[in-house]
């Protein structure tokens, strides 16, 4: 009760609750400690991630930790040199969905008729197909390099965020304060920016921390299959499909691998903290746009 | 067409008909995106330094009219099945196609079967005991599943299942050797039950077993966590309550009153699973050797074979658009509710 009186009422009394619930304390530290590899790479890994020094394919073991892969390069420090590969590629793939879903979205639900018609059909399409499948067909066409795979992955992502925000625009436009709004006299613009948005902004933000994971796994299945990164880059994806060529030496393959299952796990368990702290029935909604 | 279920069904039917007009539309103009020029693909360095050749390889296959023209022969050909000729294997697309659909359909159904039976059960099972042990240890695991890169999983579980521990066997559908089962179904565990092959049922089930596995996990992270939602909406109904209250014994409560409406909506959450694991077998089959479509979209889109992509993301998309057909029909007919929202 000290607490609600602390925090007031509503959605800023339950975060702390939330927050503090170990999956949450997990989350976090793990995505700092990803985020504090990435920024500090160069002061951190042991050995340069494109040297070509050291024996190769060489076990774990002291002087390289990680052991070495069929160039002779440190598993390391190319993982943490990947960090600044994939870590800013995926945050920079879901603001752009969440920007370009958001306001595809925000347009179809507030002006409806054919507009909102074209774009949700639009979505329609990219959901007919399976997403690897269609980023895979969409990667292929634009050519595979990581910028085309960060566009193909763009391409089936912002759907979900039209939706979703076309559905809570609809919710939102209605209401008594967005009305008043428009008979004072304001663009349809304005209303859109200052009374509808703010009104949407929570549940997607919800959405774009559980889509994190999704995308990171998007785009280093992309650079598995030879379709994102190209050598010497040292991400992830492409680290892990090095790996298959040298099946006996295990660590190649596995330490890539790990680090971009703690990633994703870390923002998926911010994302299930971040869901609980808000509103359940918004929650719900979320839940099935985002399988 | 009074009937509100005709009407769900018509208007459902027609959707999946213009969305699969609208699959054939993609791919088209994605095929044609690619910067890489099918002509020197196809006819090598020497033929492509002559004009004529050019001219006449580009004329035989079309590409020397406009871009409308040569949708519409696309779809025309589509319309009679004709869905092109490999740059690489030189055959119809289709009949690449119709020898790896059989593989894919055998491994994403086992994956399918299993996720079912495993998610939901764990979901029901975590809901059953919210906020006890084994409702927080299935959280983490489901969530675990949903993490993990399956293309690094199919790696760890060939190295340590077949390479390491010698459990399973290699990659392909059968021991290398063997000689498939009759073709009745193309799926090598069903044609082997059929023949009563059965030393070519162990070895299908065998080698069919760590792939599904590793393809299922994302699918049974996904249900248990929907499941378990769902079954804790439900538990929460003043009927259920009701229920207990007037003294049912809490098995009946459970099959009677809380699964039967709390699993209605699990039947859409498997159709749209259904899609990542479409989209899983690529990853997957390219670890396993895995004969199917996955490995086919896989070769033809490192190769820029441009027939096959188009082919690969045509038939994938229509069948993924089949099954959420069928979904949301099952959906309507269980629950009256859908038709008329």
């Amino acid at each position: 009760m000290k607490r609600a009186r602390l925090f007031g009422r509503g959605r800023v009394r339950r975060l702390p609750q939330a927050w503090r619930r170990p999956l949450a304390v997990v989350g976090t530290v793990v995505a700092l400690a990803w985020i504090v590899v990435a920024l500090a790479a160069p002061l951190l890994a042991p050995h340069d991630p494109l040297a070509q020094e050291l024996p190769r394919l060489a076990p774990p073991g002291p002087g390289h930790w990680l052991g070495t892969d069929q160039l002779g390069r440190d598993i390391l420090s190319r993982i943490m040199y990947g960090a600044r590969v994939s870590i800013p590629l995926t945050l920079l793939l879901v603001a752009l969905s969440v920007v370009v879903g958001g306001l595809l979205g925000a347009c179809a639900g507030y002006f409806g008729r054919w507009v909102g018609e074209t774009i949700m059909r639009l979505a329609d399409l990219v959901f007919a197909f399976p997403t690897v499948i269609l980023a895979m067909v969409v990667a292929a066409a634009l050519g595979a390099s990581l910028g085309n795979a960060v566009l193909a992955v763009l391409v089936v992502a912002w759907p979900a965020y039209a939706r979703v925000t076309r559905g809570l625009v609809l919710g939102v436009r209605e209401r008594e304060f967005v009305l008043s709004g428009r008979l004072l006299g304001f663009s349809a613009w304005r209303s859109l920016r200052v009374d509808v948005l703010p009104n949407v902004t929570g549940p997607i933000l919800v959405l774009a921390t559980l889509d994190i994971g999704t995308a990171l796994l998007l785009l280093s299945g992309l650079s598995f299959l030879g379709l994102g990164a190209k050598p010497p880059s040292p991400e992830w994806g492409a680290m892990v499909a090095a790996g298959v060529d040298v099946f006996d030496s295990w660590w190649v393959a596995t330490f890539p691998g790990l680090a971009i299952l703690t990633v994703v796990l870390a923002f998926n368990f911010l994302g299930d903290t971040l869901r609980d702290a808000l509103d359940p029935r918004t929650a719900g909604a979320i839940k099935e746009r985002a399988l | 067409m009074r009937s509100p279920l005709a009407r769900f069904l018509v208007r459902r039917i027609v959707t999946a008909l213009l969305l699969t007009v609208g699959i054939t539309l993609i791919t088209f103009v994605l095929t044609n995106l690619v910067p890489g020029d099918p002509v020197a693909a196809n006819l090598g360095q020497r033929a492509v330094g002559d004009p004529a050749i050019v001219a006449q390889w580009r004329a035989d296959h079309g590409l020397d009219r406009p871009l409308p023209q040569q949708y519409l022969m696309h779809l025309e050909g589509l319309l009679h099945g004709d869905l092109g000729t490999s740059q690489q294997s030189h055959r119809p697309v289709l009949d690449d196609l119709a020898e790896s659909v059989p593989a894919t359909l055998e491994l994403a159904g086992a994956a399918i079967l299993v996720s079912l039976v495993l998610g939901v059960g764990f979901g029901v099972v975590a809901a059953l005991r919210r906020d006890r042990l084994s409702d927080h240890v299935l959280r983490v695991l489901s969530l675990v599943g949903i993490s993990v890169p399956t293309f690094w999983l199919a790696l760890v579980a060939f190295y340590v299942f077949f390479f390491r521990l010698q459990i399973t066997p290699g990659s392909g559908r059968i021991d290398p050797g063997m000689t498939p089962p009759p073709q009745v179904t193309g799926l090598y565990t069903v044609d082997a039950l059929l023949s009563g092959r059965w030393d070519v049922l162990s070895s299908a089930v065998g080698h069919l077993a760590a792939p599904a596995l590793v393809l299922a996990l994302y699918t049974i992270g996904l249900l248990t966590r929907f499941t378990r939602s769902a079954v804790l909406e439900v538990l929460g109904q003043d009927y259920v309550r009701a229920a207990r209250a007037k003294g049912l014994p809490g098995r009946v409560v459970l099959f009677r009153y809380v699964l039967r409406p709390a699993l209605v909506p699990v039947i859409t959450v498997a159709g749209l699973a259904f899609g990542s694991l479409l989209s899983g077998t690529v990853l997957v089959e390219a670890v396993f050797a895995w004969p199917g479509v996955g490995q086919y979209a896989y070769k033809s889109a490192t190769t820029l074979d441009l027939p096959a992509v188009m082919g690969v993301g045509l038939v994938v998309g229509v069948v993924y658009l089949v099954i959420n057909l069928v979904v949301d029909v099952l959906y309507g007919v269980i629950d009256p509710r859908v038709r008329v929202s």
